[in-house]
C-alpha cells in the first residue's frame, strides 16, 4: 500500500491502521489535536536528529490510547506509516503504552499515571542547568492528576519558577470525583501562568502553547468533549 | 557543617556528604537531589550550584521522578534520602523513572536496616536490597566502614549506570576497601560471606571457628567467581551469608553460583517472620534478628554440625 501523507487529514487513515476501526473512533481521541498542534507548529523537533540535546522534549505521560501519538509520529518523520500495521505485535516497537527505548522519538515510556510530570520537572532542572534552552511539554489527562505525585511536581515547578516546563492537561471531565472550580485552578495557586481553552481549537490551541510566560510555568487546559464511557 | 576531611571521614553519612561536594566542584555533569534529609548539610553546595543541587522539600515521589528527569536531561543524579522513603515509598518511580527510561543514577540511603532502632518500624527499610534486587541493572554497595564510601562512591558518580549505595551508622572495626568477595580468614569446614557492617560480629562469632570468611562491601553484581574460588579451599560446600538485611536476599544469587555443586547454604539476616515492634538500640535490634556474634556462633555450630 502506497500512501502519501502529509498532514493533520491523514491521522484518521493512519489510527485506523492501528485500530481497524472506522474513522469516528480516531475524531474521538481526546489528544488528537492538541498531539497535531504540538508537533506541527510549537515543538522543535526532527526526526533526522532524535538525539539533539537541545531539541524541546515532549513527555506523554497519559500513556494508554497512543494512536493518536503513533499517527503525528508518523506523519512527522519519526515512524514509518507501514510499522503501524505492526502495532501491539510481539516485535513490534509500537505498543499500547509508548517505549522510549524502543521508538527514537518517545521520550519516556509511560502507562503507570503520574510519572511524565515529576520527570518533566527533573528535564527541565537538568536542561536549564546546562543553559539548553529547549522546552519540556508534559502531557496530562484531568483523571491523571488525581495521581499525588502530580501536585508534588506541580508545587515545586511552581517555586522554582521553571519558564520552560509546560503542562497541558486533556480534560475530557473523566475525573471520578472532578475538580471543584477546575483543573487550572490547581495550577494557578502554586505560581504557574495558564489558560483553557478549547482542545479541538488548533489556533487557541497555539496562542495558548506559544503565551509569554517569563518566571513561570505555563499550563494549558484543553477542554475536550466529555469522555462517554470508561475503559474496564 | 562539614567537620571531616575526605581522608578521615568520621561516618558513611559525612564521607558521602564530603565527596559529592569535592566532586560537584570538577564534575559539571553532577546533580543532587534531596527531600529535605541532608539538605543542611549540602548548603554550601547549594549556595555554589544552585541549579544542581536540589532540595525539593518533603516529596518523595517527585524526588525520584526528577532524579530520572535530571538522567535524561544528561546529568548524573544523585539521590538522596532516609532508606524507607528512598526505596519504598516511591519504589515504583525507581522501576519506572530509571529502570524503564533505562537511564542511570546514583541512589544514596541512609539509616541501614536498623539504624533508627529507636524511631521504630517506619524508619526501618530492610527490605531494600531485596526491592532493588527485583530490578534490573543494579550495582548495590553496602560499605562496613567510612573509608570504604569514597572509592565505592567516586566509581559510582564516575559511571553511567544505577547504583544503590547503603549507608548505615554500623561500622566494623576496619576498613576493607576492595571489590568482590575479600578473602578475610581462611579455613576448612565452610565459607561465611559477611556483608557490610555485619563483618565484625561474623568475626567475632568465627574467632575460633576453622571457616573461611569472606567480605563483601559490593553485593550485586554477586561474587561468583570470589565464592567458587574459597570454595575450592574448603572440604564442604557449605555456605553461610550473613547480610545486615532482610535474611535470605542474595540466596537466590548463592544457589545460583554453586547451581553445579552439590551444597548446603544458611542465610542469616533481618527475620521475615514478624515485625519486630521494638525500640532500643541497633545492638539491640541486631541480637532479636540474631546476627549478633553469640546467636551467629550457634547457628554456625548447627549448621556445620
Amino acid at each position: 500500500m502506497t500512501t502519501v501523507i502529509s498532514g493533520y487529514a491523514d491521522l484518521p487513515e493512519l489510527i485506523g491502521r492501528m485500530t481497524g476501526d472506522e474513522k469516528h473512533a480516531a475524531v474521538a481521541t481526546s489528544t488528537l489535536d492538541v498531539l497535531w498542534v504540538l508537533y506541527d507548529r510549537v515543538l522543535r523537533v526532527d526526526p533526522d536528529r532524535p538525539d539533539d540535546p537541545d531539541r524541546d522534549r515532549f513527555l506523554l505521560s497519559k500513556g494508554h490510547a497512543p494512536m493518536a501519538y503513533y499517527a503525528v509520529l508518523a506523519v512527522k518523520g519519526f515512524l514509518r506509516p507501514d510499522e503501524l500495521d505492526t502495532w501491539a505485535t510481539f516485535d513490534s516497537r509500537l505498543g499500547h503504552h509508548p517505549d522510549r527505548a524502543l521508538v527514537p522519538g518517545v521520550e519516556i515510556g509511560s502507562g503507570s499515571l503520574g510519572h511524565g510530570l515529576p520527570i518533566g520537572v527533573g528535564l527541565a532542572l537538568g536542561l536549564r542547568a546546562q543553559g539548553r534552552p529547549c522546552r519540556v511539554v508534559v502531557l496530562v489527562g484531568d483523571a491523571e492528576l488525581e495521581e499525588g505525585s502530580n501536585h508534588e511536581a506541580i508545587q515545586v515547578a511552581g517555586r522554582l519558577g521553571l519558564d520552560r516546563l509546560t503542562v497541558v492537561v486533556v480534560d475530557n471531565a473523566s475525573a471520578s470525583l472532578g475538580w471543584p472550580g477546575g483543573v487550572a485552578d490547581r495550577f494557578a495557586r502554586e505560581g504557574w501562568a495558564g489558560t483553557t481553552v478549547n482542545g479541538r481549537d488548533h489556533d487557541a490551541l497555539y496562542t495558548a502553547f506559544t503565551r509569554d510566560h517569563p518566571g513561570h510555568p505555563l499550563a494549558v487546559v484543553a477542554a475536550v468533549e466529555p469522555k462517554e464511557y470508561r475503559h474496564p | 557543617m562539614i567537620a571531616s576531611t575526605l581522608t578521615t571521614p568520621t561516618a558513611m553519612r559525612d564521607a558521602f556528604v564530603d565527596i559529592v561536594t569535592a566532586e560537584l566542584e570538577v564534575n559539571p555533569q553532577l546533580a543532587v537531589v534531596l527531600a529535605e534529609i541532608s539538605a543542611d548539610r549540602f548548603e554550601r553546595a547549594a549556595a555554589r550550584h544552585p541549579d544542581r543541587v536540589l532540595n525539593l522539600g518533603i516529596r518523595e515521589q517527585l524526588l525520584v521522578g526528577a532524579g530520572g528527569g535530571l538522567a535524561l536531561s544528561g546529568l548524573r543524579p544523585v539521590v538522596h534520602t532516609y532508606a524507607p522513603f528512598l526505596v519504598e515509598r516511591p519504589f515504583e518511580q525507581i522501576k519506572l523513572d530509571f529502570v524503564h527510561q533505562d537511564v542511570g543514577g546514583v541512589l544514596v540511603g541512609i539509616g541501614g536496616s536498623f539504624d533508627g532502632a529507636n524511631l521504630g518500624r517506619t524508619h526501618q527499610a530492610p527490605g531494600d536490597v531485596a526491592l532493588i534486587d527485583s530490578l534490573p541493572g543494579w550495582t548495590v554497595h553496602v560499605p562496613g566502614h567510612p573509608a570504604e564510601v569514597e572509592p565505592l562512591l567516586r566509581a559510582a558518580l564516575a559511571g553511567q549506570d544505577r547504583v544503590y549505595l547503603r549507608l548505615s551508622t554500623e561500622t566494623n572495626r576496619d576498613a576493607h576497601p576492595g571489590t568482590g568477595f575479600q578473602l578475610i580468614r581462611t579455613g576448612r569446614r565452610g565459607v561465611v560471606i559477611a556483608v557490610g557492617p555485619v563483618l565484625d560480629a561474623v568475626l567475632d562469632a568465627t574467632a575460633t571457628a576453622d571457616v573461611t570468611v569472606l567480605y563483601a562491601s559490593t553485593i550485586r553484581p554477586f561474587d561468583t567467581a570470589g565464592l567458587c574460588a574459597a570454595l575450592s579451599g574448603v572440604d564442604r560446600a557449605d555456605v553461610v551469608l550473613v547480610e545486615p538485611y532482610l535474611r535470605g536476599t542474595s540466596a537466590h544469587q548463592a544457589n545460583e553460583a554453586l547451581s553445579e555443586v552439590p551444597h548446603r547454604l544458611l542465610s542469616l539476616g533481618v527475620r521475615r517472620d514478624e515485625e519486630l515492634r521494638a525500640y532500643g538500640t541497633p545492638a539491640e535490634h541486631a541480637a532479636a534478628h540474631g546476627l549478633d556474634a553469640r546467636t551467629i556462633r550457634a547457628a554456625l555450630d548447627t549448621f556445620l554440625g
